[in-house]
C-alpha cells in the first residue's frame, strides 16, 4: 500500500489534512530539503508527493532526480498566496525535452 | 568509425553488409517507436494541460476559502478542526505498459465514501468558509490523482520519447551513413584488386609466351 504526502508551508498543507493525506509543513529551506530526503526514502512508499511550487524552486536539483523514476510522483501545487505557474512551466519543458520545440 | 581503419577483405563486406541490415532494420522500428510515442505523449500532455488548470483553479479556490477561514477562526481553532481527518486514502499502485515504458497507474479508495461526509469537525464551532475550503479541495481531490498519473506518465514518455530519437538520429546520420561509406571502399578495393590481378596475369601470359615461342603479340 502506497501513501501520499503534502509537503509545503504550514497553511498551505493544512486543508489537506482534512482530506485525509499526510502532510508534512516545513518552513525554512534546509527543513524542506530534509523532508524530501526522508520521503523519497523506498522504505517510506510514498507513490505521490505534492509539492507547494514555493518549494521546487529550491528543491529543483532534488526534484529532477526523480523525473525518471517511476516512483514517485513529484507533482506541484499551487500555494496559499496564489499559482505561480510552476506546474505549467514543468508541463512546457517536458515538451521541448521530448519534441525539442515548445508546441503547446 | 573511421573508414581508413578497416580492412578490405571480403569477410568484413559480408560483415558490415549484415551490420548495415540490422541497422536499417533497427532505425525503421525506432523510427516506428519515436512517431507512436509522440502521438500518445501529445495526447497526454493536452489531457495534462487540463487537468492542471483545473486543479489549480481548485485548489486556488480552497485556499482563498482557507485564507478567509483563518482569518475568521483563530488559528488554533483552526488547526484543532482539522487536526483528526475523517477521511483516509489508500493508494495502490500498479504499472502499465505504453511502447515498453512502464507508467504509473493509480488506484485509491477512500475510506469515506460520502463526499458529503468529510468534514472532521463539528459545525457548531467553525466558520462556514472553512467549509467552503474542503469542499473546494476534495472536488478536486480525484483529479489531484489524475493530474499526478498523468503527469508522471508525461515526464517518463517524455525521457523515452528524447532517448528514442537521439537513437533514431545516431543511426540515421552517423551508423548507416558511416557504414555505407565503407562497403562502398570494401567494395571498391576489391575490384581494383581484381583488375590488378587480371592485368598481373595478362602480362605473365605475354612473357611466358614471349620466353617459350618467341611470340610477340
Amino acid at each position: 500500500m502506497y501513501k501520499i504526502a503534502v509537503m509545503g508551508g504550514a497553511d498551505t498543507v493544512l486543508g489537506f489534512k482534512a482530506l485525509g493525506l499526510d502532510t508534512y509543513p516545513v518552513s525554512s529551506d534546509d527543513e524542506a530539503r530534509r523532508v524530501f530526503k526522508r520521503l523519497t526514502e523506498p522504505d517510506e512508499k510514498y507513490a505521490i508527493i505534492y509539492m507547494e511550487e514555493r518549494l521546487s524552486q529550491t528543491l529543483a536539483e532534488e526534484i529532477s532526480e526523480y523525473n525518471d523514476k517511476p516512483v514517485p510522483a513529484v507533482i506541484l501545487i499551487p500555494g496559499r498566496d496564489g499559482s505561480m505557474g510552476l506546474g505549467l512551466t514543468a508541463l512546457h519543458n517536458a515538451v521541448m525535452r521530448a519534441v525539442g520545440a515548445d508546441i503547446l | 568509425m573511421a573508414s581508413k581503419t578497416i580492412s578490405p577483405t571480403r569477410m568484413e563486406l559480408t560483415r558490415l553488409k549484415t551490420r548495415l541490415k540490422t541497422a536499417k532494420r533497427g532505425h525503421k522500428l525506432l523510427k516506428d517507436k519515436r512517431d507512436e510515442l509522440m502521438r500518445q505523449f501529445l495526447e497526454i500532455v493536452r489531457h495534462n494541460r487540463d487537468l492542471r488548470t483545473k486543479v489549480d483553479e481548485g485548489l486556488a479556490r480552497g485556499n482563498r476559502a482557507l485564507s478567509v477561514a483563518s482569518a475568521i477562526m483563530s488559528s488554533d481553532m483552526l488547526e484543532q478542526a482539522l487536526l483528526y481527518p475523517r477521511q483516509r486514502v489508500e493508494l495502490d499502485m500498479t504499472f502499465r505498459n505504453i511502447m515498453s515504458v512502464n507508467v504509473p497507474v493509480y488506484e485509491f479508495k477512500t475510506e469515506v465514501s460520502d463526499t458529503a461526509d468529510i468534514y472532521p469537525y463539528g459545525f457548531a464551532q467553525t466558520s462556514g468558509e472553512l467549509d467552503d475550503a474542503i469542499e473546494a479541495m476534495s472536488g478536486v481531490f480525484e483529479d489531484m490523482f489524475e493530474l499526478a498519473q498523468v503527469e508522471k506518465t508525461m515526464q517518463l514518455l517524455a525521457d523515452e520519447i528524447e532517448k528514442t530519437r537521439r537513437r533514431v538520429n545516431a543511426l540515421e546520420y552517423i551508423m548507416i551513413p558511416d557504414m555505407e561509406t565503407n562497403i562502398k571502399y570494401i567494395s571498391m578495393k576489391l575490384e581494383e584488386n581484381d583488375r590488378s590481378t587480371k592485368v598481373r596475369l595478362m602480362k605473365v601470359k605475354d612473357m611466358v609466351l614471349e620466353q617459350t615461342h618467341k611470340y610477340n603479340s
